[in-house]
């Protein structure tokens, strides 16, 4: 096996070749924020908070979608990567929803644990409020697009690991928003398998079990890697 | 024995418009009331004669002399014939007495802007008849991509591209043929050629013109470039809201598959092509390549990360040629004269001519083609002719919503891809508006950044969520509320915006603001609520 050897923040670090960035981030427990990514879908770069300085490149390049190349030398926190951050995170407060109070993922959110991390308690940009509506036809599950932050784990999950492609986007731009089958209720999906994975890796409250309500969400989002390793390798849990 | 006199009617999108189908019936029915019969005056739909503004065009070629009528009404029909008409009389000379009913109409050729312009991609706009392969083939279309199956490899195509110095008149300006190499080069399997006519711009319609004029060009440029790449299939990705372009391009296809020049042994040479035709659906952002591969690809049209770029993984992961319309038209022309002719057209990094859609406050609107590094301030105000009232030039957009906003004072920069850059512009695809002295720049800025908000494709969240408030921003300044503060977070938001997006499209949407904060910053200050507060912590800039 070949590696690669590179410096992020002045750490040495070796990946083996064909490793992102974004993992020879965490071997230097950089601690590079992510929302979209998660490890076993296909990366996608549209949160760009992992966003990444190397030296030469000339622009700013996504962690989980570039290829970590022998002699790199990266910086992941510079003050114009934390400020971005923060902006980034204030963007996504703003576009949609996010009232955690209520929220079936209160303190289980990974976009609550982003602005503390990021550093930001309030947005500098007005809430947009946007009318949003809230898909209660499936049996066991409802999606609430008003926490929605269009990370497209849920699209990727269903496509990739269970098959079954439910989820995709419709519309464009600001308007975009989850869609499930042709743009129907959940619910009159007969391609859902009531699986459940994409309620797993939401990384927010806009996918959740019914029996769930404030503060109960408890997702497991290495679902994906778990069963894609396992699939690779062969080698299951109960085996 | 002397080819009969011609008139070649402009019958692309602009002059329809203007009513050029009904002068062309008209004239017919002149010329039979003349008791002429076609062979002894030909009446030739033709592409665009440049001047659209003044729509719809005539052309009169008798032997030795050209003339060209504008604005031409259907009752003139009679006169026209009778100019066109060989010595019918008062000699050759042109009738410019009192009671030449056509004097009002006629164009000066010798004007700034014919005689300033080059043609090469626009060579034959205006001459061919698109809708015929006759035509064009009488006009030497093809005759290059017979010559370089028959005499060269495909190394050589690439090295006379290479030497030609042509960069991709898409906008980016990526050198040609390195791009062409790369795609070469890449380990045996299938490739694709596709032509990006997916032309969005507002202010841009080079590439409707040059589809709508001469699609043979493009076809051949096309083919040669596949075999150039050893590429056998390839697609043109237009947009749909060019219908005539469609319809000619398809009627081309055909033809050209007809004559053997398309599709299995072309020409009788082992080389295959199959060229289609892909239409889009309303998405900007299908402009932008690798969202345009996805399209073609029958999914949603969305940006990827690069690398790897489409040269190394396109279509179903094939190594994808992609070029603009006028980068390929370009090519039969190069390979005619020679890549050092072209190459010596032009300055020391953007060698060739480039194909400008000239609009706005300005006299001559139309297509113009000139050599690379040609002074701003020619184009818009030679050519163009400046502002239709004679009053100064404020600015001139290029770029579309991906550009800027060129001040009066820096027009005499030369246009090329490097000094528009600098200028925080961009070369863009061609479109460039001249503005007047009444334009206010901040409702530019908002008008460019609505533009952005409703053709963001919506995947990343600086361009999604970011041109919303971006252009909710320059509403405040434009509505006379903005504060000290508001003009702090547009500084900001516009450099986060472009630093951080996906795609081109995103990295580019604060263009039209950024460059209006820098050469008009006092009209934003201005727009603030309390003028005086907001030029307290402006910066001063240059």
């Amino acid at each position: 096996m070949s590696v690669v050897t590179l410096t992020v923040n002045g750490h040495d670090v070796a990946v083996p070749a064909g490793a992102s960035l974004l993992e020879a981030t965490r071997v230097a427990q950089a601690g590079v924020p992510t929302l979209c990514h998660l490890d076993g879908l296909t990366p996608v770069a549209a949160c760009r908070l992992c966003l990444v300085e190397v030296e030469g490149s000339g622009k700013l390049l996504a962690a989980c979608s570039t290829a970590a190349a022998e002699g790199m030398v990266v910086h992941t926190h510079t003050p114009q990567l934390q400020e971005f951050r923060r902006m980034a995170v204030e963007l996504i407060f703003a576009e949609g929803n996010h009232v955690c109070a209520v929220c079936v993922a209160n303190t289980h959110c990974e976009l609550q644990d982003m602005a503390v991390s990021v550093g930001m308690d309030h947005s500098r940009f007005p809430y947009q409020y946007p009318h949003r509506s809230v898909d209660a036809s499936h049996p066991q599950f409802t999606l609430d697009h008003n926490r929605c932050i269009l990370c497209t784990r849920c699209v990727r999950v269903c496509d990739e690991i269970e098959g079954a492609h439910v989820w995709d986007i419709g519309s464009r731009g600001g308007h975009c928003h989850i869609v499930a089958g042709l743009d129907e209720p959940w619910g009159q999906v007969q391609a859902c398998t009531s699986c459940g994975k994409c309620v797993e890796v939401c990384p927010t409250g806009a996918l959740f079990r019914n029996s769930d309500t404030t503060a109960e969400k408890q997702p497991d989002a290495s679902l994906p890697a778990l069963l894609r390793s396992a699939r690779e390798q062969h080698r299951w849990n109960n085996q | 024995m002397p080819a009969p006199p011609q008139l070649r009617c402009c019958d692309a999108s602009g002059c329809r418009s203007a009513g050029s189908q009904a002068l062309r019936t008209a004239l017919e029915a002149a010329r039979e009331a003349a008791g002429l019969q076609p062979g002894q005056l030909t009446i030739k739909p033709v592409g665009c004669l440049r001047l659209c503004g003044s729509g719809p065009l005539v052309a009169c070629d008798r032997p030795g002399q050209s003339h060209l009528f504008g604005r031409v009404a259907a009752e003139q029909a009679g006169a026209l014939i009778a100019a066109a008409l060989p010595a019918a009389g008062s000699d050759d000379a042109v009738p410019a007495a009192t009671g030449d009913p056509l004097a009002a109409h006629r164009l000066d050729l010798e004007a700034p802007f014919f005689a300033l312009q080059q043609s090469v991609v626009l060579e034959g706009c205006g001459q061919v008849n698109p809708d015929s392969i006759d035509d064009a083939l009488s006009l030497g279309a093809y005759t290059q991509l017979r010559r370089v199956l028959e005499e060269c490899t495909p190394e050589q195509v690439r090295d006379e591209v290479r030497r030609s110095g042509l960069r991709g008149r898409g906008g980016a300006g990526y050198p040609t043929g390195l791009k062409w190499d790369t795609v070469a080069l890449q380990p045996p399997g299938p490739r694709y050629v596709v032509c990006n006519a997916d032309e969005g711009d507002p202010g841009a319609f080079m590439d409707r013109s040059v589809l709508e004029s001469d699609p043979h060009r493009l076809i051949e440029g096309m083919a040669i470039a596949a075999y150039a790449v050893g590429a056998e299939r390839g697609f043109v990705y237009v947009r749909a809201e060019y219908p005539l372009a469609i319809e000619r391009l398809r009627l081309a296809l055909q033809q050209a598959r007809s004559r053997h020049l398309l599709g299995n042994h072309i020409d009788g040479t082992p080389f295959n092509l199959r060229l289609e035709v892909r239409v889009g659906a309303g998405a900007y952002v299908c402009g932008e390549e690798t969202a345009l591969l996805l399209s073609i690809q029958g999914q949603r049209g969305m940006p990827q990360p690069r690398p790897p770029f489409p040269a190394q993984s396109g279509l179903w992961g094939a190594p994808t040629l992609i070029n603009n319309v006028e980068t390929f038209t370009a090519v039969p022309v190069i390979l005619r004269e020679g890549g050092d002719w072209y190459a010596s057209i032009g300055t020391e990094r953007s060698k060739g001519t480039k194909v400008f859609a000239l609009s706005g406050a300005v006299v001559n609107t139309g297509l113009v083609e000139v050599p690379m590094g040609t002074p701003l301030r020619t184009v818009v105000e030679v050519i163009g002719g400046g502002v239709p009232d004679g009053s100064p030039i404020k600015a001139v957009q290029t770029g579309g919503p991906s550009g800027g906003c060129i001040p009066s004072e820096r027009l005499d920069t030369p246009v090329d891809y490097e000094s528009l850059l600098e200028l925080g512009s961009m070369m863009g695809s061609g479109g460039m508006v001249v503005m007047g002295p009444t334009t206010s720049m901040p409702e530019v800025a908002r008008h460019f950044m609505g533009f952005s908000v409703n053709e963001s494709c919506g995947k990343c969240v600086p361009c999604r969520a970011g041109t919303v408030q971006l252009a909710q921003l320059l509403d405040r300044f434009v509505e006379r509320r903005a504060t000290p503060a508001d003009m702090e977070r547009l500084d900001a938001l516009c450099q986060m915006v472009k630093v951080t997006s996906l795609c081109g499209l995103g990295q580019s949407a604060p263009n039209p603001v950024l460059s209006t904060l820098r050469w008009f910053r006092h009209e934003y200050e201005a727009a603030c609520r309390e003028p005086s507060a907001c030029v307290a912590t402006g910066r001063v800039t240059g």
